[in-house]
């Protein structure tokens, strides 16, 4: 059964220095609320794996979007993702001052290596990036040929901590996701030892019929509840 | 042809490749154009990376939070269309469930090797989700204008990163169509505007003519 906690108090629990995967694409499904208390916690030296950079200037005209929050305030030591193209200030702490690291992971293999690490499987095997700078990443771990075609052996990802957001919780911890929010949020669920879930609205149980439940309560470890957004 | 047609004359031949029923995911730029130059009874189901089975405009009640495109901006979700997560998005992309996908290039090579994600030293973008598509759909589509500053981008051999090799079927700019063959590039049609010796000057790699050869429009 997840504790229900207030945003400060799950907050509290990532430490500097920790590895903390964030749900999320472009910040649709990020942990709106819970990422602006920990932009505000003094939390440092993280390294962060999320699907890309995110940007500045949400939706709603937030300043910062998503993970880019933590990005601007400067607690991103080493950004693991996809895509940071929108966000500017990842190319100027990255290439004017080196102050953050950036590993690029093609999308679907952070997706599947994220999968990979919630599942306990070793790796995984990919042709995605055969005969591109992916050969040369830290994540790539060598090359394979099965039945004649070549593959990467990339790691598999686990995280201290990884930041969830759905749009119903309810009170076992079942997630429930709205629109294009499940993106990456359903396998960084099963891939963390510490599980902190932002619901926009927390339910009684029941409210979500057991077919609709897409994460399973067992992976959720703290919930918080950031309202409707 | 005027700079301000070329967009949509790409996409207008682009279109033609695409048959009913085909799941389709399409890149930024000029592939985004395609779908308004569908036959009425060409009916697509176009993916997002993001995890859209179906993707449509985001409509009159558009809900930026939480149904949004590849890029981040308000989308929506046709009748009958769907949402997965990401693993589920890149099986169907990586696991060969895609039909076509449409991608712009900044080079592309006679082996029908593709650099479209990285200007080495200029910007760090990311490849998002380009490298799995282009390994994964059964189709790949390269649609660009054919030269860059009036320097050639179809060349002998990419300069730029790759973004994955030996992937590309076809090219489709303003000038022709040229489908990539384990015998190198070999032209299939051209734009009357243009002269094959025009096309072939404006394409680095060497161009063998189709016994085939015909107009574009």
């Amino acid at each position: 059964m997840p504790k229900f906690v207030s945003m400060e108090e799950a907050a509290k629990l990532i430490p500097s220095g920790a590895t903390v995967m964030v749900g999320g694409f472009m910040g649709c499904g990020s942990a709106h609320r819970f990422l602006t208390t920990l932009s505000q916690s003094g939390v440092k030296d993280l390294t962060v794996i999320c699907n890309d950079g995110s940007k500045p200037g949400g939706p709603l005209g937030e300043e910062y979007y998503g993970v880019a929050k933590l990005i601007h305030n400067r607690q991103v030591k080493r950004l693991i993702t996809s895509h940071v193209g929108l966000n500017p200030e990842v190319a100027q702490q990255n290439m004017q001052e080196g102050t953050l690291e950036v590993t690029l992971v093609p999308q679907g293999s952070l997706a599947e290596m994220i999968r990979a690490g919630g599942a306990g499987l070793g790796g995984i095997l990919t042709p995605t990036g055969v005969g591109t700078v992916v050969e040369e990443s830290p994540l790539c771990l060598g090359k394979q040929t099965i039945n004649g075609r070549d593959y990467l052996l990339m790691a598999p990802l686990h995280a201290d901590f990884a930041i969830i957001a759905g749009y119903k919780i309810d009170r076992e911890g079942n997630v429930w996701y709205k629109g294009t929010t499940i993106n990456h949020n359903l396998v960084m669920a099963t891939a963390a030892d510490t599980v902190i879930a932002e619901a926009e609205q927390v339910v009684e149980v029941g409210t979500i019929a057991p077919e609709d439940v897409r994460t399973a309560g067992v992976f959720v470890d703290y919930v918080v509840e950031g309202g409707l957004y | 042809m005027e700079k301000s047609q070329i967009k949509g004359f790409i996409a207008a031949r682009v279109a033609k490749e695409l048959k009913d029923g085909d799941v389709v995911n399409l890149g930024i730029g000029v592939p985004t154009l395609v779908p308004n130059y569908l036959p009425q009874d060409v009916h697509v189901t176009l993916q997002a990376e993001i995890g859209t089975v179906g993707s449509a405009s985001a409509g009159d009640n558009p809900d930026p939070i939480h149904v949004v495109d590849a890029g981040g901006a308000p989308s929506g979700v046709r009748p009958g269309g769907c949402f997965i997560d990401s693993a589920t998005s890149f099986t169907l992309i990586r696991g060969g469930h895609v039909d076509a996908t449409v991608l712009g290039g900044l080079e592309v090579d006679e082996e029908g090797s593709l650099a479209n994600w990285l200007i080495p030293g200029k910007k760090m973008p990311g490849m998002g989700g380009a490298m799995d598509l282009l390994v994964g759909a059964k189709t790949v589509i390269v649609a660009m204008e054919h030269t860059a500053g009036g320097n050639p981008k179809i060349l002998k051999k990419c300069r730029l990163p790759y973004t994955a090799v030996k992937c590309v079927d076809k090219i489709i700019t303003e000038m022709a169509v040229i489908e990539v063959t384990d015998k190198g590039l070999v032209l299939t049609e051209y734009n009357p505007e243009f002269t094959v010796e025009q096309i072939q000057a404006a394409t680095e790699a060497t161009l063998t003519i189709s016994p085939n050869l015909k107009s574009m429009v």
